[in-house]
Formats: structure tokens, C-alpha cells, sequence
């Protein structure tokens, strides 16, 4: 890794900050990465884990209360048929996007600084996906004939509609899912090896032997290893920008106005990586403040170049908006231009969820655009009030699109407001305890940072590095110039 | 470990991601083919340092990518053509139909390439194997954290037990040990 190199010859000005701050030596990542699952269950992961499995079985019991009963206990109506339903299944799918962004396309592009947080955006992937799935799960209202979503025989004759963008969602997001938990179990592998052979007790030692599958880090196994996860970033590359591109065309494929657009499937990628990225700092940013070990390897700069992702998406996102009512008005379609300037923007009053437009444009277009400040990308409160922001306002993006456009169609007689009932409300905030509580069952069990990604962006790791260097604080540089005269 | 058990091979620690790749190419020039190394990561170059060409695991899994198209295009046009041709909004069923079932192909596409890559990695790289006669060396633990570690298999043959080891010593290996099975 010769950016890593830090020579005699390189200015000081242009040397690249260190990904690893102190000069970290490998030991040292293995004994901090691998100490937070091996000590014994701090007392604030109890005080975090309680409330949070508490709130995801209230929403279990919702989706239980909703099943026995019908969707009717939902606030929907035969105008307003999708609302929070699919506004959650939306807003959840896309946090998942930033965690494949990050294992995926920065891998592709060779971004280093994404080995240390690469692991846990994964897994905020796949726990995100999880509780998106619920939602279009449960909204079929007879929940035991889901199974005519999938192409199977049966004694009907009865085959599903291909060409509906329905379908093709239940065949992106389960190949989404499935996919995210392959790349992800993959890229654990050598760390849960790392478990292995530092585990005390019997019991550690049977559980993570047998699901590190016997790895020992030969070279003839990393040589496959290597390709195999180059293909996984390879495959979900397409496979992440798809998902949201086909999710979009659920909405861009009928003719609502608002939804029968051809900018949504970049407009939904960008939205998806932005909302993404600010739930990833949601969760690492207090993970960094619990264990601040991790501060050494998701460093200032990591948080700095996540904001700047969020400051680019959230202008792609800002520009989108801008374009739909210049495409609304520049179109000359009435119904388009009714949805747009009324429906959303309210330029006479009639508009009933003027509000939530507002809202979404704060949260989503104005707030990240304080990320322009380097300040402002150093303090991690600003950070994460913003993230918190962005997060606001990436759900009610999805509340605007779904509600505005369903609420206020083309015939007035037939418009109708929605308020969501108790149910939903609950259900949605269940969700949340079910995604935290995953997380933090996550931080407890597995090792939360990819350590051997980690140690291969490490100085220590470069195999030509001869040179004594300003990191070789150890022995290790000297035997490599001994052993390499 | 009891003297009576079949030796496995030689192994030698290195200090090193560089001591260990000067180590294995000298081994490589030696002439030996039944030998590894073991790092807590991929070392960049040591494939070329081993003598190992470009890993062939993208074949199988092109294999397994046409075969995940294939099984879209039969899900979706025997069904839509033959067995169940439903007319929705007035769309065509017969070969027009296809830009639709575009999606279906690239998801498929990806599914069974995604789960090809990691059996074929599984079957390429023997896993999961939960015994190998590295594992009974003690120091051999530390290849998940810090450990560099090369090891000459016995069926090598150009290996000798004492040829060897001095040849592991003189590149610098330390803590030479003979791994039983």
C-alpha cells in the first residue's frame, strides 16, 4: 500500500493523514477490537438493551394485534392505501444502502478508510433490511397468502404477475438481503478466527471454531478470499443501486402525479446513501463515545469524509427536489403541477401536508449544507444533530411522496385525509427497538470493526517497507531490513 | 504433541508482512510446491512471491451467474408465455414482454453469482476444515492477530528435516518447529 509509506522524501504537506491514529500496532487492533466481546457485558449495554428489546416486542404485539385483526386498524383509507406502511418500508431499506456503499463501491474504488467502519454499516445494513421487510410483509393484510409472491407451483395454476413492479421489489429486496448477509459472513470470517484463538472458555471456543469455519490464514486461502470478496463488491454494486431504483419504480411505474416520474430511481439511489450514511453516524458516533479504543480507528477523519458524503447526497437530494418542480411546471401537466405547487409547495393554501414538504426540505436540503464549515465536520455534536435531521427528513421524504400524492389526486370528491392510528405508530417505533436491539446484540457478539482489514491499511502491513520509518517504534521494520538487505 | 504422530511439516515464524514475503520467495526459488504462509492478513504481492497465478474463483462463478440468468428466463417466460398468460393494463405476454423481466434477470443474476462466490470459495479454500495439523502448534494461534508463519509441508519433496530447517533459519525464520499431524 504505497500511500501508506511514509518516506524520507514525502513533504510533510501532502503526507496522508494515518488511518490507524498512534501508530497502532497489530496487536494492539486485535486486543482492543476483540476486548469489547470478550469483556463482560458493561452495565450501559443492559440499561440500552432493556428499553430497546421492551420497544421491539410492543411492536412485535402490534404486528400481532394487526394480523389478528386486519389492516383496518391502520389509519388508511380507499384513498390513502399506502402511508406509513410503505413511507417505513422505504425509509428502512434505505439506511441499508449506506452500509453496501460503504463494504461495496468504496471497496471498488479503493477507499481505505472504510475498513473501520465497513463491519458495522453492514450489519446496520442487514438489521435496517430485516425491519424494512416487515412492513410490505404485513401490509398484504392476509399475511399466510404472502407465499403467492413467490413463483412456486400450485395446484391453482395461478403464476404471479412478472411484470409487476411489486414483484420485482420481492425479488430485489430478498436478493438484496441475502447477498448483504453472504458478503457480510464472508468478510467475518478471518476476524471470528481471530475470536477463536483467543477464546478462554470451552464454550466460546466450540462457538466461534465452528462458525470461523477452521480458517488459519494461509495465503493460498487469501488468494480466493480476495477475489471472492472483489466479486461480492462487484455484484453489489449494481445490486445496491438496483434495489432502490426498483423500490422507486413501485412509485414511477403508475400514474400518479408525483410518483409517475423518470428521476426517481437516482433521485431514491442518492436519497437511500444519504439517509444511509446518517444512520451510520447515529450509531457510531455514540459507539466511539462507549468504547474509546474505537477512537484510534474510526478517527476524526473518518467522521469528516462520512459528512462530506452526506453534504454531496444531500445537494444531489436537494437538486432532485428542485428538478421535479421545474419538470412540474415545465411539463404543463395540470394534475403534476396541482401535486407539486399545491399538494407539496402550498402556493394557495390548499395543500393539506404543506407541513411535512417543509420539513423534509429543512431537514434534508438546508441542514447537511452546514457541513460546508470544517468546524462544523469536526464537532460531533453539530455531527450528529444534523445526522438526527437528516434522518427526520429522510422518512418524511418518503411520507411526502406517498401521502401527498395518494391524499389529494386528480378528483377532488375523492380526496381524503390520513392520520396514522395507534398501531402504526407503535409499529413503526418497534421496529426502531428491533433494529437497536439487533445492533447491540451485534456489538456484544461479534466483532464489531473489521480488524484484519484494519491491519492491512496499517504501516506494519506494507511488505516492502524496508525502511526504518517515523511508525517503526517496534522491531518489526529493523528484522524486515535485516531480512531484506 | 506425542513423537510417534506423522510429522505434517516444518513451520517458522517471521517477524514480519516483509520478512515473511523475502522469506517466501526464497523458498519459491528453492523449488518447493508443498508449502503456505499464514498472516493476519492478505499480503499484497505474495501471490506473486508464492509463484501463485490470479485466483481462478471468477470462473465458476461466471458459470453460476449465466446459469442464475437462465433460471429467470425460464421463470418468467414459461410461466408468462405458456403456462399462465395473465393480460394486466393491456400489456403484451409473449416476447414483448421482456424489458419487464429485466429486473428478475439481473436479480437472479446476482443471487446465484453472489452464492456461488462463497460455496466455490468454501470448496476452493476446503472450508470449513476445523482440523488442520497447524492448529497444534501452540504459537499458531497468533496468526489471527500478529503471527507471520511459514510452513514446508513433509510430502514436499524436496523436504528434509534438517535441510530445511536450516534453510527456514537461514532466512530469517525463528522458533522452527516440526508440526506433527
Amino acid at each position: 500500500m504505497p500511500e501508506a509509506v511514509v518516506t524520507l522524501e514525502t513533504p510533510q504537506e501532502v503526507q496522508r493523514v494515518p488511518l490507524v491514529a498512534n501508530e497502532r500496532s497489530l496487536n494492539w487492533i486485535t486486543e482492543n477490537v476483540s476486548s469489547i466481546v470478550e469483556s463482560r457485558t458493561p452495565l450501559w449495554w443492559w440499561l440500552a438493551f432493556l428499553p430497546t428489546a421492551a420497544l421491539a416486542l410492543i411492536g412485535l404485539t402490534c404486528i400481532g394485534y394487526q394480523i389478528s385483526n386486519g389492516v383496518g386498524v391502520w389509519g388508511e383509507n380507499k384513498t390513502v392505501g399506502w402511508a406509513w406502511d410503505i413511507t417505513n418500508f422505504v425509509f428502512w431499506i434505505g439506511i441499508g444502502h449506506a452500509g453496501t456503499l460503504i463494504s461495496a463501491i468504496l471497496f471498488l474504488t479503493r477507499q481505505k478508510w472504510r475498513t473501520s467502519i465497513n463491519r458495522a454499516a453492514e450489519a446496520m445494513t442487514l438489521f435496517a433490511v430485516i425491519c424494512a421487510g416487515i412492513f410490505p410483509g404485513i401490509h398484504v393484510g392476509r399475511v399466510w397468502m404472502a407465499w403467492y409472491l413467490a413463483p412456486v407451483p400450485n395446484s391453482y395454476g395461478i403464476w404471479p404477475n412478472f411484470r409487476s413492479p411489486l414483484l420485482w421489489d420481492v425479488f430485489a429486496v430478498s436478493t438484496y438481503f441475502t447477498v448483504s448477509v453472504l458478503f457480510w459472513y464472508t468478510g467475518l470470517v478471518p476476524d471470528l478466527a481471530t475470536l477463536r484463538d483467543r477464546a478462554k472458555s470451552r464454550v466460546r471456543k466450540f462457538i466461534y471454531g465452528v462458525i470461523a469455519l477452521g480458517w488459519r490464514g494461509s495465503n493460498r486461502q487469501w488468494r480466493h478470499y480476495e477475489m471472492a470478496y472483489l466479486l461480492l463488491a462487484g455484484l453489489s454494486t449494481p445490486l445496491v443501486l438496483s434495489v432502490h431504483s426498483v423500490v422507486s419504480f413501485d412509485f414511477a411505474t403508475s400514474i400518479l402525479p408525483g410518483w409517475h416520474t423518470t428521476i426517481f430511481p437516482p433521485y431514491f439511489v442518492a436519497g437511500a446513501i444519504f439517509g444511509g450514511f446518517a444512520m451510520v453516524l447515529t450509531i457510531l458516533l455514540p459507539a466511539r463515545l462507549l468504547y474509546p479504543q474505537l477512537n484510534d480507528m474510526v478517527t476524526r477523519q473518518h467522521v469528516d469524509k462520512m459528512a462530506k458524503i452526506i453534504l454531496l447526497t444531500g445537494s444531489i437530494v436537494g437538486y432532485a427536489y428542485l428538478m421535479e418542480l421545474f419538470i412540474a411546471y415545465y411539463g404543463a401537466n395540470k394534475f403534476e403541477l396541482f401535486t407539486f405547487l399545491e399538494a407539496r409547495v402550498g402556493v394557495h393554501g390548499k395543500g393539506w401536508y404543506n407541513w411535512a414538504y417543509y420539513c423534509m426540505m429543512t431537514c434534508n436540503v438546508l441542514s447537511p449544507q452546514v457541513f460546508w464549515s470544517k468546524w462544523a465536520r469536526g464537532n460531533y455534536i453539530v455531527v450528529f444533530i444534523i445526522c438526527m435531521f437528516v434522518n427526520v427528513g429522510m422518512w418524511f421524504e418518503r411520507f411526502v411522496i406517498i401521502v401527498t400524492s395518494l391524499a389529494q389526486d386528480f378528483l377532488p370528491s375523492s380526496w381524503h385525509h390520513y392520520h396514522p392510528s395507534w398501531v402504526e405508530i407503535w409499529t413503526f417505533a418497534g421496529t426502531f427497538g428491533i433494529f437497536l436491539s439487533l445492533f447491540l446484540l451485534f456489538m456484544r457478539f461479534l466483532p464489531m470493526i473489521c480488524a484484519f482489514e484494519v491491519k492491512a491499511v496499517t504501516p506494519a502491513a506494507d511488505p516492502h517497507r524496508h525502511l526504518p520509518g517515523p511508525h517503526a517504534g517496534d522491531s518489526q521494520a529493523h528484522a524486515a531490513a535485516e531480512a531484506h538487505p | 504433541m506425542a513423537e510417534y504422530r506423522k510429522v505434517y511439516g516444518l513451520g517458522a515464524e517471521f517477524d514480519s508482512a516483509a520478512a515473511l514475503m523475502t522469506a517466501a520467495e526464497k523458498i519459491r526459488d528453492a523449488g518447493f510446491t508443498k508449502w503456505d504462509v499464514h498472516s493476519p492478513f492478505p499480503v499484497h504481492g505474495m501471490d506473486k512471491a508464492m509463484g501463485l497465478g490470479k485466483s481462478w474463483l471468477s470462473a465458476p462463478v461466471f458459470i453460476g451467474g449465466a446459469l442464475g440468468t437462465l433460471t429467470a428466463v425460464l421463470l418468467t417466460c414459461i410461466p408468462s408465455f405458456a403456462l399462465y398468460p395473465v393480460i394486466v393494463h393491456g400489456k403484451p405476454y409473449d416476447w414483448r414482454t421482456l424489458p419487464a423481466f429485466v429486473p428478475i434477470f439481473f436479480e437472479l443474476t446476482v443471487l446465484c453469482s453472489a452464492f456461488t462466490t462463497v460455496f466455490a470459495l468454501m470448496i476452493m479454500n476446503q472450508l470449513p476444515k476445523w482440523y488442520h495439523p497447524v492448529f497444534n502448534w501452540e504459537r499458531f494461534s497468533r496468526v489471527s492477530d500478529d503471527g507471520f508463519f511459514l510452513v514446508v509441508e513433509a510430502r514436499d519433496p524436496k523436504f528434509s528435516e534438517t535441510k530445511t530447517r536450516a534453510l527456514l533459519e537461514e532466512i530469517g525464520g525463528h522458533h522452527v518447529t516440526l508440526i506433527h499431524d
